[in-house]
């Protein structure tokens, strides 16, 4: 909510100079006919996407002469805005071969119908209507190569009008520790236009939710944070399981490097103070009386121990 | 371009002679009518005749209280929350029956009503697109319901609900009954006598007066908890200072309109009729309801292969304004609730324009707009898959 939310209404307002231009003299309306295709030498490819009854359908056509489109119509039962996305598809994949047709998304459509490249030709709530221009190439696509229009999808995506994967709504949540819809819809843009993918009940019907990724990976991330959680607690350990835990990390971590100079060191005493673990340490070998042993080595020690167990950890050589 | 206003259901022009009686109240008689010097007692007696110009518009009588609002919406929220603060909130009872086609007004109230522990039942329309009394008597108890409500009739289909046995049916279980009667006042006679209802909401700029003020009338002796909690304005059901111009404005409207009701009966009904039969005579069109069951100024078309907002968009350009209930045009690609709820074929669904007349619109008007609709549907039909040849 802001102040431009305040007033209703602004729909039409929002719609470019092109989108307005093409809903009105749209360029590649109408059909190919076999003859027509049969005349260019090239094949007819008819594809339906979409349907009345769920308020957008769109059947384009195009004629493809080896692997090449020469030609593309449709015809459009929906609103000005999938008009107008249908007629600048058309447009941009007449003399591109079905591969690179395919390439096309509706961003890239939404984009070609924009007057100024930073303002959007078309509403976010309008986004979805697009998206049958991106469909219907896939669909056509399919029918080309008589492959199953599944098959030409790489990855699973989430938001249709956005073109944002399963893969990197789960990674931005994982990696920004983001705990609501409006947090991952800010980093990717997933959600950010007709809302559909956010949660049942939307435009249309999903497979994917993005509140159900996210409670779902969110529930991912608890499991694995309560695992390394047990490894953790170290500040409520006793002195002894302290100790034990103090000489894995020096065992693992710590020894080796020092016994390649020819040092060690060993644990004499741990106490906890002011809610600290302090551990004192006599260094042996090479390391006694090194210049960099209450310096830089017990830096090094003391890193290992804070980021391995707790920051809260002291050592003091003696 | 001379533009035709056919939405009359979303709002309607402000009668010019409403404009001039509420003129007066911005810079003289500017006091506020509850303070003790002349300021404030002066607008009094316009303050009155507004009032019995409300009364008298939907026949209340002068023990009943008709509470001034700032809109429709605010009147169906005051009823719908005190009934759950009054009845359900304490157990007495626990539901609210109301229907699947009330505007959001009131469906919406009742949504959240649901989060608030509230049982709402939302009712079917039957094939003709109204809630009957045979279908309202199976969903009540004396026990359990709280609330019943119903409109008069409806923003989209315009088609007239029968209140009157409605509200009897309720009045003979001793079940509250109350009404949004927005699309019915100053489109057909609206009596409160007639048709026992307990609560019934209006608004303003539905019949050409002011936008920002509505009212609820709450029949004699029955309790309200307020919505809005302030001074003792409203007797202390609806505080905050009245706005005095919207008060008079509202009631010379109401008064116009009243008078006006004969004329939309016959002249408004004519012309919508006639817009009506030129829409039936293109192929494929279809318009929902019988005209009988219908307020007088209303039509909801459904054009064969025409999706609703390319339709309304193509209009807009040719300087005719309607509305859609088509799902594109709104946040929800879900149908139209009143087309689900009609049991009409879903594609109709995403189809439907809605055309509303008032009686400021004129003959000529609705020949240019007659003109421009098959021009619109010649145009669109072009572009469809699906066009009917």
């Amino acid at each position: 909510m802001a102040k431009s939310d305040l007033i209703g209404g602004t729909l039409w307002e929002s719609y470019s100079g092109k989108v307005n231009d093409r809903m009105l003299h749209p360029r590649h309306l109408g059909e190919i006919t076999a003859a027509d295709a049969a005349k260019l030498g090239a094949r007819l490819v008819v594809a339906d996407w979409g349907a009345e009854v769920c308020g957008d359908a769109i059947r384009a056509f195009w004629a493809v002469q080896d692997g090449k489109i020469l030609d593309a119509k449709f015809k459009t039962f929906g609103c000005g805005t999938a008009i107008a996305s249908s007629d600048m598809m058309c447009e941009m994949i007449i003399g591109k071969t079905v591969d690179e047709a395919m390439k096309i998304t509706n961003i890239d459509v939404e984009r070609a119908l924009r007057d100024v490249d930073d303002t959007a030709s078309i509403p976010p709530q309008k986004m979805h209507c697009s998206v049958m221009a991106y469909d219907v190439i896939r669909k056509a696509v399919s029918e080309y190569k008589g492959v199953d229009m599944d098959s030409l999808e790489e990855e699973q995506i989430v938001c249709q009008c956005a073109r944002v994967s399963l893969r990197t709504v789960k990674d931005v949540i994982r990696v920004n520790d983001l705990r609501t819809v409006e947090d991952i819809t800010r980093y990717t843009k997933a959600g950010a236009f007709c809302k559909s993918c956010i949660r049942p009940g939307g435009h249309e019907s999903r497979k994917l939710y993005l509140v159900d990724i996210l409670a779902e990976t969110r529930a991912e991330m608890e499991r694995a944070a309560e695992k390394s959680g047990q490894q953790k607690s170290f500040a409520a350990l006793g002195l002894l399981q302290k100790h034990s835990a103090v000489e894995k990390v020096l065992d693992e971590k710590v020894r080796p490097n020092l016994l390649k100079d020819g040092g060690n060191l060993e644990v004499i005493d741990m106490k906890d103070a002011d809610g600290f673990t302090d551990v004192y340490i006599k260094y042996l070998g090479a390391c006694k009386g090194c210049p960099s042993a209450s310096v830089g080595t017990l830096d090094y020690i003391e890193g290992f121990l804070k980021s391995d167990l707790d920051p809260k950890i002291r050592v003091l050589p003696i | 371009m001379e533009r035709i206003y056919l939405d009359n259901n979303a709002t309607t022009i402000l009668d010019p002679r409403v404009k001039e009686a509420m003129e007066p109240f911005w810079c003289q008689l500017y006091g506020n009518p509850n303070s003790l010097h002349t300021f404030g007692t002066e607008v009094h007696p316009y303050m009155r005749l507004a009032f019995d110009r409300l009364y008298a518009g939907i026949h209340a009588r002068d023990a009943d209280d008709i509470l001034i609002t700032g809109c429709a919406t605010e009147s169906n929220n005051t009823v719908l929350q005190s009934v759950w603060y009054d009845l359900i909130r304490t157990g007495k009872r626990s539901e609210i029956v109301t229907t699947q086609v009330e505007h959001p007004a009131v469906s919406n109230t009742c949504r959240f009503l649901e989060t608030m522990g509230a049982k709402v039942i939302y009712l079917p329309v039957n094939a003709a697109g109204i809630v009957d009394a045979q279908i309202l008597k199976r969903h009540i108890h004396p026990d359990r319901t709280a609330l019943v409500s119903i409109m008069w009739a409806n923003n989209e289909t315009g088609l007239i609900f029968p209140v009157k046995e409605l509200a009897t049916l309720c009045r003979e279980n001793g079940i509250l009954f109350h009404t949004d009667a927005v699309q019915a006042v100053g489109k057909v006679p609206v009596d409160v006598q007639d048709a026992p209802v307990d609560f019934l909401s209006f608004s303003g700029h539905k019949f050409h007066g002011p936008k920002g003020v509505g009212a609820l009338y709450v029949r004699k002796g029955l309790k309200i908890t307020p919505l809005l909690h302030g001074g003792e304005q409203m007797g202390g059901r609806r505080g905050g200072t009245v706005n005095v111009a919207f008060l008079v404005g509202m009631g010379l409207a109401m008064e116009l309109a009243v008078e006006s009701l004969p004329h939309e009966q016959t002249e408004v009904r004519r012309l919508r009729d006639r817009l009506e039969d030129a829409l039936l005579s293109v192929e494929g069109v279809a318009v929902i309801g019988s005209r009988e069951d219908r307020t007088p100024n209303t039509i909801l078309t459904s054009v064969k292969g025409v999706e609703g907002e390319a339709m309304i968009w193509d209009l807009n350009r040719q300087g005719v304004a309607a509305s859609t209930g088509s799902a594109c045009a709104s946040e929800s690609l879900e149908p139209n609730p009143t087309f689900v709820a009609m049991c009409l074929d879903s594609e109709l669904a995403h189809t439907g324009v809605r055309l509303s007349l008032s009686r400021f619109t004129t003959g000529a008007e609705i020949d240019e707009a007659i003109a421009a609709i098959r021009s619109s549907v010649a145009r669109l039909r072009t572009i469809s898959p699906s066009a009917v040849s």
